[in-house]
């Protein structure tokens, strides 16, 4: 089987290794380099739960071989929390109880961070259509888009 | 899942990938966004033994109107249709298509050529394509050749795209003045393949005759359908109810569903027959006859 040299910048951090081409994203991560936070919940690119940011942009890992990211800047949910401070959106998620099992926790945060990054000051159904591809199977929603709302109003206040 | 081995190749350049092609033949595949092949490798669907990656070709993502066309770059993510001004001002329809294919993590990966060449009769741009009369560039060992998209989807999950040819660029007629599109599409969820879709891309002339229209239907039949009956239908006429009624009946008689998970076959007709009344009423409504 064939192997390959990559090198992604993982969450502020330039790492290298010899991968399989076959080898996905999501498993790069897990298994690789055992940063768990970014879960499998499909495995077929419904439910949202593997999210990471590719350069800034949100995408599913469990469809992303690792070579595709290979050059690139990622981050994933390690990469959130900054010098012990939790980003705006894991402090709404745990304000306004924006998780219940937290399965979908990680993927609903990267996708979100996204979302408030293109469009800082959403409507409650921009927010729905913007986490459209996340899947929480304790149906939790009503909390999910507290959280996101939270995490805007306080990234905007921070700004200012 | 974890997908089947292969070769993964990285070519810098449109002709590099081609040469590859060439020499590897059936058992390469292209490697775009890879949301249609990645989760087909997975289900061992695909079993290719090279994938040819052409995201870092450079030139293959663009989106730019010139000499009278909007000219596409096969390599343009979905989201660039979404998040591009142009797109939003004048070409109502692709933004609708874009905006209702998967969902925002997969449109991210997701390009408009893959959506193409893929060839799957349940994707949405071939139904928008065939409504805006495009025409597809594909590159191949001799150079490059234009394909109407009618010639293009020869059958089921295949296309007049050789074992050596790129998909490189699409070619759209530019939006005229007077003239508006609309995508109706109904899903059971976000993200699911449509139970049925029609593309409406229409424009006026200056007396409120309909002048151009393209009719286009998704998922029900074994290749990306055109209702010839109902743009005939309504060419050339001032369109009213009772014609726009008798458009989505001749739609529904123009396409050929099969019962499955989403439906009846009856049920997909009489889908179609709605959708397509509500797709030239909205493309009406936003042409600037209706506004």
């Amino acid at each position: 089987m064939s192997k390959h040299t990559v090198t992604i910048e993982i969450n502020g951090s330039s790492i290298t290794r010899e991968v399989d081409s076959r080898l996905l994203l999501v498993h790069f991560l897990r298994e690789e380099l055992v940063m768990t936070g970014t879960h499998i919940g499909c495995d077929t690119s419904h439910c949202g739960a593997c999210t990471v940011l590719i350069d800034g942009r949100s995408v599913k890992s469990c469809t992303l071989f690792t070579m595709q990211a290979n050059g690139k800047s990622l981050t994933t949910i390690e990469g959130m929390e900054t010098e012990g401070k939790l980003h705006p959106l894991q402090e709404g998620f745990h304000q306004e109880h924006g998780l219940q099992c937290g399965f979908c926790t990680p993927g609903m945060i990267m996708r979100a961070a996204e979302l408030l990054d293109k469009n800082p000051n959403p409507t409650e159904e921009e927010i729905r259509w913007g986490i459209s591809g996340n899947l929480c199977r304790c149906t939790g929603y009503v909390n999910i888009i507290k959280a996101v709302q939270y995490a805007a109003e306080k990234i905007q206040k921070e700004a200012t | 899942m974890i997908p089947p081995p292969y070769e993964y190749l990285n070519p810098n350049q449109l002709s590099e990938a081609i040469s590859l092609l060439q020499k590897h033949g059936e058992e390469a595949k292209i490697l775009a966004g890879g949301h249609s092949l990645i989760p087909a490798m997975k289900l061992r669907f695909a079993l290719p033994e090279y994938l040819i990656d052409i995201s870092g070709i450079e030139g293959m993502d663009f989106l730019r109107e010139e000499e009278g066309q909007l000219r596409i770059g096969a390599m343009s993510r979905e989201s660039s249709l979404e998040e591009s001004e142009l797109i939003s001002e004048k070409y109502p329809l692709l933004l609708d298509t874009a905006k209702m294919i998967a969902d925002p993590q997969v449109r991210n990966m997701a390009t408009v050529g893959g959506n193409l060449a893929h060839g799957d009769p349940a994707n949405d741009h071939p139904a928008a394509m065939i409504a805006l009369r495009a025409r597809v560039v594909v590159e191949g060992p001799n150079g490059s050749r234009e394909i109407g998209i009618d010639d293009f989807f020869t059958d089921f999950f295949t296309t007049a795209l050789q074992n050596n040819e790129i998909l490189t660029e699409i070619k759209i007629p530019a939006a005229p003045p007077n003239s508006g599109g609309s995508y109706q599409k109904i899903e059971r969820k976000v993200g699911d393949y449509a139970a049925a879709a029609v593309a409406c891309q229409l424009s006026f002339d200056a007396g409120g005759t309909i002048q151009q229209i393209g009719i286009g239907l998704t998922n029900v039949g074994p290749i990306p359908l055109r209702s010839n009956s109902a743009e005939d239908h309504l060419r050339g006429q001032i369109p009213d109810d009772s014609l726009i009624r008798e458009s989505g009946r001749l739609a529904a008689e123009d396409c050929d569903p099969v019962d499955d998970l989403r439906g009846s076959a009856e049920y997909k007709r009489d889908l179609v027959n709605e959708l397509t009344q509500r797709a030239i009423k909205i493309s009406i409504e936003r042409s600037e006859r209706g506004s």
